[in-house]
């Protein structure tokens, strides 16, 4: 039997990044760089106390300042229109911006300066002098546990995620002989993505606005603007052509976009507004700090009984923010009994968001580093411990797995990182003055899909242009899609081009939750199908045998178009369009999801191996290897692919050695907040890193047969660290980042 | 970030009278450290006066000593061959420190004169002594796991984040500066302050002086040498903790030894009474130990720092083993 998976060494032939060259060469323009005529620029004002109302703000020395055109607070605001509809969403109450007094988190925008140039408005806004009354804020989450509620979103879908829950019998892993019962803590993340986040708000007439926008869904942004400012769907136009990242920090509309509106509207001209470095910590949502009760009981053949999982997680003052983080402790392994319990607290800190494994990557941290914790205890190997417990379905939603390759992904992985190399007892493999271990853990996330259109422009020279309104914030969907296509249609990927991130393009979904592939994708399928059909149609005119063609055995060689069935019906291309003499042919796919998720559990999965060495001494952490294997159906694209498993290692790295954001509890005030306090891996904390794609197809989920990719990259891979960590020092860092000083 | 002057001087004289004239103005060099302060709103210089054109851009070996301008960049320096022949510890401190960017903006005098990394410092709405002289600490009661465990006072707990400048303690840097009253070496050990009521003073250096450059008296140390700094990720971080160790070693005898340690107090900490134990005696990790236990000797920590009481023995052993290569 041939090989089927893919590993480092087939990437090589690998179709590179589409976007690539303008990328490395500067050529692609981000909203930051995007320039207009008269542009403005806008600098934010922040409260500097956690919880208060403001009682003044002077803004007469920065009115003065020169180039300031316009300081805008709440005491002279345009306004949203929205906020004063009494049917706003109860549970995504989003921050009113600048329309009251109130402060509920410390670097809330309370103010923009506008001004002509960027420095002039930096200088305005550090003039502007407000008074507080100032009341105690709270953001310690373990000091305030017993504010702690359940979020409303339980009580509306009793059925979800967030309510509690009880498969068989709560705490059932009491009564087994060998059991693990630990608190596991996460703290905050910011998403630093490397472009920070920006807005360019043009009114192009009283009820018509254009944006530039770094967001991951121009349809859904345009959409959430036009309800805010209560103007017509189609007269929001906005344009995300490149992202430089997002990490899910770009799923909505945050308090500085509508400032940059708000701002544009008073002062009738482009506001160009960019955020600061260390804005992005507290401005654009964050992984939530979450504290994680697991407790499991299991037999001594490693059969586990029970499995006890609560979540607590920081929200803000305003907003419930949930994510699934209880999810693989329902689903993952066959367990009879497993009780949830999901709980948030509301804090003086700005509201969190979904970030790369949202939920999951909090959720396995605890859950498979208490599984690697009763392995220990049993004296069993974790692959085995996980093997044991495997589940052959969804043990949640009681029925198959679309596909599950988890057992060849432990099997590969476990091959390629020399896992017979790892000692059963910790501590005990000694290089130098560094101490080495192995660990594993096991991710996934669910597979999605949506409903999307793509919209093709073919030419009689064969080149064809595909538009889709989705965002790439750096996967290489324009490569993927172009792959897909060039595929389907036997072009070369050369000659096809794929435009998005423009809401005025043919519908498509926020690009998160993994499902661009399975959703896009399968609309790019259809449009190549329907552009093949309508191409038959026109060759059958020429040659009757055309009429009996389907697509599948349709494809485009060179100048031709080629029948596999009657390879001699070939007809060239150019032909097809002198009948009406065409320039062109525009033709529109659709394609959305059917009943399957009724039938089949859609999930994707990946496995995580790490060597970790630490130093005896200083407690240095050094990742030595990391090998993922991923299950995620079909690799439409395999270098992309692997660079996305590369970065969902690298930020699994971050979360377990060193991301930290860091709240003065006396003030409420981010003290991580500057890139020279959070620490993201560099270049030297990456090791050598092997990425394998099992790459069997999913045979329900869409025509690629592929799954999702983005999230279960990363997704597990801070419990592989840590993991690797105790078996090679036998100390258990429950509470992460794994800094030295917790391992001295 | 306010407006400003900006001043290109081409004569030490032309510098001083600057500084003389205008008690708001700055010298700025690399400005990888002043410009950043600058943009932070917490230094607001009314006038910018640049000395890179100064011709303090020289490494000279004399008799008896290495002489490095102020003017000269990091990088050059730790890739000059008489630094890496005559003082490798130097050039070993200074390439752990910052990105390859910066060592090549960041000069000599610069570095020496770099401002503490505390978060409260940095943060224009919080208390800060330094900054704000009276405000208060914010460091103090709040978050402060990269803060002083040697010399603090109750005004101020900030250390001080150069590498460079612990590796400039452990060989007895002398620093040559010109001012209105003339020039003046100042030991390295006396350059550099502790907070005590003045934490806004970081430096002995008089506002009118300039720094010309760095003199490192000759030694017998190249041998065996090393800095060692713990960070939170592999590059780019400030240190938690460092140690520089510079050593003479006849067979297993340390014949003569210094040592400093970063990360741990408003100045490069010099480790005295640790050294005059290690004098004379045998190289061994029981020695080092002894060695390491009496320099954590009056050390206090607050609520986040604790665990550099045992990081900085642990790594300074880990330096003693590694300069002496004696591993038991
Ligand atoms: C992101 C980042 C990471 C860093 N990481 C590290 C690190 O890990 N380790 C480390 O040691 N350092 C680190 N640094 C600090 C860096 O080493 C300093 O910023 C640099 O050495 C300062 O040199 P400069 O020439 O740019 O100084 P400038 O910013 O130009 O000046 C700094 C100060 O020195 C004064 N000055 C300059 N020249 C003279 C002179 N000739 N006479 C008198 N006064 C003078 C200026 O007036 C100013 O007050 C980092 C810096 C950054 C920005």
């Amino acid at each position: 039997m041939s090989k089927k998976h893919l590993e480092n060494a087939d990437m090589e032939l690998a179709m590179s990044r589409v976007d690539g060259r303008v990328k490395v060469t500067g050529a692609a323009k981000y909203t930051a760089e995007v320039q207009l005529p008269e542009l403005t620029y806008g600098v934010l004002v922040e409260s500097t106390v956690g919880q208060g109302v403001i009682t003044s703000i002077d803004t007469k020395k920065a009115e003065w300042a020169p180039g300031v055109i316009a300081v805008i607070s709440h005491l002279n605001t345009p306004g949203v229109p929205e906020y004063k509809l009494q049917n706003q969403d109860v549970i995504q109450k989003q921050l009113r911006v600048f329309n009251d007094a109130n402060v509920y988190f410390n670097g809330q925008p309370i103010a923009v300066v506008v001004a002509d140039t960027l420095e002039r408005a930096q200088y305005g806004a550090s003039l502007v002098k407000v008074t507080y009354s100032k009341e105690k804020s709270f953001s310690n989450l373990k000091d305030n546990i017993a504010r702690a509620i359940v979020p409303k979103k339980a009580k509306a879908d009793p059925k979800g995620m967030t309510s509690d829950f009880i498969r068989g019998r709560a705490e059932a892993y009491k009564d087994a002989e060998f059991q693990v019962n630990e608190e596991y803590i996460q703290p905050s993340e910011a998403h630093h993505p490397m472009e920070l986040h920006s807005i360019i708000a043009t009114w192009d007439a009283e009820d018509k606005l254009t944006l530039v926008d770094k967001t991951q869904g121009s349809q859904q942004t345009a959409a959430s603007i036009a309800k805010s400012f209560q103007l017509p769907a189609e007269n929001v136009k906005v344009l995300s052509t490149y992202v430089g990242g997002a990490f899910g920090s770009a799923l909505r509309v945050w308090p500085h976009e509508i400032v940059a509106i708000l701002a544009a509207k008073k002062v009738q001209k482009p506001v160009k507004l960019v955020l600061h470095r260390n804005q992005m910590s507290y401005m654009v949502g964050y992984r939530p700090y979450t504290l994680q009760k697991v407790a499991i009981g299991a037999s001594k053949d490693g059969k586990i009984l029970g499995l006890s999982h609560e979540s607590y997680g920081k929200t803000s003052m305003y907003e419930e923010f949930t994510e699934n983080v209880l999810i693989m402790s329902r689903m993952m392994y066959d367990i009879p009994n497993v009780d949830t319990k999901y709980r948030i607290v509301p804090l003086n800190v700005s509201t969190p968001a979904p970030m790369r494994g949202p939920g999951e990557a909090t959720g396995s941290f605890a859950l498979e580093c208490a599984i690697d914790e009763l392995s220990y205890k049993l004296k069993m190997d974790p692959i085995e411990l996980r093997l044991v417990n495997y589940a052959a379905q969804d043990p949640d939603k009681k029925i198959p797995w679309s596909s599950n390759f988890l057992k060849e992904c432990y099997q590969l992985g476990a091959d390629k990182i020399g896992w017979n190399k790892r000692k059963a007892e910790p501590d005990s493999i000694q290089d130098g003055e560094w101490k080495v271990g192995y660990g594993v853990a096991t991710g996934t996330f669910g597979a999605f899909r949506n409903a999307a259109s793509v919209k093709a422009t073919f030419k009689p020279d064969g080149t064809l242009l595909l538009q889709s309104a989705i965002a790439d914030i750096g996967p290489g969907t324009a490569t993927s899609m172009t792959a897909i296509a060039a595929k389907n249609l036997g072009i070369q990927p050369e000659n096809i081009a794929f435009q998005l991130g423009n809401s005025t393009f043919p519908k498509a979904p926020m690009q998160g939750g993994s499902n661009t592939v399975a959703t896009v994708g399968s609309a790019v399928v259809a449009t190549c199908d329907n552009l093949k059909v309508e191409l038959a149609k026109r060759a059958a005119k020429q040659k009757p045998e055309w009429n009996n063609a389907i697509p599948k055995n349709i494809s485009i060689v060179g100048t031709q178009l080629v029948n596999s069935d009657e390879p001699s019906s070939k007809v060239e291309i150019a032909s097809l369009f002198k009948e009406d003499n065409l320039s062109e042919l525009v033709i529109k796919g659709d394609a959305a999801p059917g009943e399957e998720s009724k039938k089949y559990s859609f999930y994707s999965f990946s496995v995580h191996f790490i060597e970790a060495h630490v130093h005896e001494l200083t407690g240095v952490v050094r990742i030595k290897n990391a090998v993922s294997v991923i299950d995620c159906g079909t690799v439409v694209s395999p270098k992309t692919a692997r660079s996305q498993s590369m970065g969902g290692i690298v930020g699994g790295i971050g979360m377990a050695l060193m991301e930290d954001v860091v709240i003065d509890d006396r003030t409420g005030r981010t003290v991580t907040a500057s890139f020279g306090d959070y620490h993201v891996p560099v270049q030297a904390d990456i090791p050598q890193m092997e990425m394998m794609f099992v790459n069997e197809k999913d045979p329900y989920l869409n025509p690629m047969g592929s799954k999702g990719l983005g999230e279960i990259v990363i997704i597990g891979v801070a419990p592989a660290v840590a993991n690797a960590v105790y078996n090679a020092t036998g100390k258990r860092v429950r509470h992460l980042p794994i800094t030295p000083d917790k391992l001295i | 970030m306010n407006n400003f002057q900006y001043k290109r001087v081409s004569s030490p004289i032309a510098a001083i009278t600057e500084l003389a004239k205008d008690p708001a103005a700055k010298l700025v060099a690399g400005g990888t450290n002043l410009i950043d302060l600058m943009k932070y709103g917490v230094m607001s210089p009314d006038k910018l006066v640049d000395v890179n054109h100064l011709n303090f851009n020289e490494i000279v070996k004399q008799d008896g000593s290495l002489h490095i301008g102020a003017t000269v960049r990091n990088a050059v320096a730790s890739a000059n061959a008489d630094v890496l022949k005559y003082q490798p510890l130097l050039s070993q401190a200074m390439l752990s420190g910052a990105s390859p960017q910066l060592r090549n903006k960041a000069t000599m005098g610069g570095n020496l004169l770099q401002r503490t990394r505390c978060g409260y410092f940095y943060d224009i709405s919080a208390p800060c002594n330094k900054r704000q002289p009276g405000s208060g600490c914010g460091a103090m009661g709040g978050y402060n796991r990269m803060h002083a465990i040697f010399g603090a006072s109750s005004s101020c707990i900030a250390v001080n984040p150069s590498d460079m400048n612990v590796a400039l303690t452990a060989l007895d840097a002398v620093i040559l500066v010109t001012g209105p009253k003339g020039d003046r070496k100042i030991p390295i050990s006396d350059f550099h302050r502790l907070p005590g009521t003045h934490p806004e003073l970081d430096t002995t250096l008089d506002r009118k002086e300039i720094i010309t450059g760095i003199v490192i008296p000759d030694n017998a140390f190249a041998a065996n040498t090393t800095y060692i700094k713990v960070r939170d990720r592999a590059s780019y971080a400030f240190a938690l903790i460092s140690v520089a160790v510079a050593m003479e070693l006849e067979g297993t005898t340390i014949k003569d030894i210094r040592l400093a340690m970063g990360g741990v107090a408003h100045k490069p900490w010099r480790l005295k009474e640790a050294e005059q134990m290690l004098k004379g005696k045998q190289a061994s990790v029981e020695n080092f130990k002894m060695a390491a236990e009496l320099a954590m000797k009056g050390a206090r920590a607050y609520e986040h720092n604790a665990f550099k009481l045992k990081l900085a023995p642990n790594t300074m052993i880990q330096a003693l083993k590694t300069a002496s290569g004696i591993k038991a």
